[in-house]
């Protein structure tokens, strides 16, 4: 069973809109107020990766359940240039842009699981998961 | 023959937005109706049916400027585009389908009566929703000017300490905003200590906290010293998460503990006052 959402990101505020949904979604799957912190700030850092590298992209949120388990899924999808070199982008201080260099191992240890799908040229798709404890 | 037209919508106007008021609630089972009184939907109706007529006989200054006004008053009440755009559609399928009931249109005149309409509503409709979303255009321009206005002053709170109050989202416009706010501020009020509140502010992700320690070491580098106050507890939390380093900064959970800090690095303090 699941439920999903989503938001296409081409300007800074669908960044805003894209977290605004993950959170009203996370409150009424049941998370708390700090693992609702957690997956808003997740689908921000991914929909600013979308923003600031692909340009355009999309944002999806599904709600899924594991037996007794519910959770929160966060796909982001782009066709943008991909990532070259994914173990550089997963350390800590790694930027491109100038940045922190922490949002992709942030969103790591932000969420449950993590995978990246990307080929160069191709696009990246990143699946978030956050499980409700 | 624009006269022979206009004159007929005009004597048949009544009919005609029966059967376009009769479209519309066709549409998506009246949805559109709902959310409004009868006597509005007549009144407007009225109006745009004479703004139509209109179009055939006036001059072109004096239609641009109703059409403005019409369109200012669809978007004061709140209609969406898609909405104007349906009303003006079922409009002309509306006009088609009585001439065709009265005979009006028949086949040896048809072809140009068709060119005639199609030429007349064409730009007609376009002038309207050009004219609408040009309202929307200005009333988004307007929201974004407010939102600017509210965002990010310095306010002197002691002698030498001031405090900027986060509220909302913080974009790339808006922390620029902050930061030649913040220096500005802390220059022309001497402040030895800024207490940057960021309690309003709903999430902190990487790139507000890159902002917030940019606008940090700017303001060290004018001479004073950047406090972060207000981070509640799930914020302090992903912040540990994403490995934001704030090391550098004193940072406290309340205003109020902050400025209490503030207090104590500038050697003053609060003293109750005994009653004499």
């Amino acid at each position: 069973m699941s439920i999903e959402s989503s938001v296409d990101i081409i300007t800074e505020w669908d960044i805003v809109a894209a977290r605004q949904l993950g959170r009203n979604e996370a409150k009424e799957v049941g998370f708390g107020t700090v693992d609702q912190a957690r997956i808003t700030t997740a689908i921000s850092e991914l929909a600013r990766n979308i923003y600031l590298y692909a340009g355009k992209g999309k944002i999806t949120i599904e709600r899924i359940a594991d037996g007794a388990m519910k959770g929160i899924v966060i796909i982001a999808a782009d066709q943008g240039p991909g990532i070259p070199d994914l173990r550089k982008v997963m350390e800590d201080g790694y930027t491109t842009s100038g940045g922190l260099g922490a949002g992709m191992p942030g969103v790591k240890r932000l969420m449950d699981d993590f995978k990246v799908d990307t080929e160069v040229g191709v696009g990246t798709t990143i699946t978030a998961t956050k499980w409700l404890r | 023959m624009n006269v022979t037209l206009a004159s007929y919508i005009r004597e048949n106007l009544n009919p005609i937005l029966e059967s376009w008021k009769q479209f519309m609630e066709e549409e998506e089972e009246g949805k559109f109706f709902q959310i409004m009184s009868d006597d509005m939907i007549d009144s407007t109706a009225h109006e745009l049916g004479e703004l139509m007529i209109f179009s055939l006989t006036e001059n072109n200054q004096e239609f641009a400027r109703k059409v403005e006004e019409f369109s200012v008053k669809m978007a004061r009440h709140g209609w969406s585009i898609s909405f104007v755009m349906k009303a003006l559609t079922n409009f002309t399928e509306a006009i088609y389908h009585h001439m065709g009931q009265t005979g009006f249109l028949n086949d040896n005149n048809s072809g140009n009566y068709i060119r005639l309409i199609n030429n007349w509503l064409t730009p007609l409709n376009h002038s309207i929703v050009e004219a609408y979303s040009k309202t929307w255009e200005r009333t988004v321009q307007l929201q974004k000017m407010a939102l600017q206005e509210l965002s990010a002053s310095l306010i002197p709170v002691f002698d030498k300490i001031s405090v900027m109050p986060l509220v909302g989202t913080i974009d790339t416009e808006r922390a620029k905003l902050i930061m030649e706010n913040l220096l500005q501020g802390v220059v022309k009020h001497r402040s030895e200590v800024v207490l940057l509140d960021i309690t309003g502010v709903p999430v902190v992700d990487t790139m507000v906290a890159h902002h917030i320690i940019q606008a940090a070491d700017a303001v060290r580098l004018v001479g004073a010293k950047c406090m972060l106050v207000g981070i509640r507890p799930e914020i302090a939390q992903t912040i540990v998460a994403l490995g934001i380093n704030l090391n550098d900064f004193t940072t406290t959970s309340t205003l109020q503990r902050g400025m209490e800090q503030a207090l104590a690095i500038t050697n003053r303090q609060i003293v109750e006052v005994e009653e004499q």
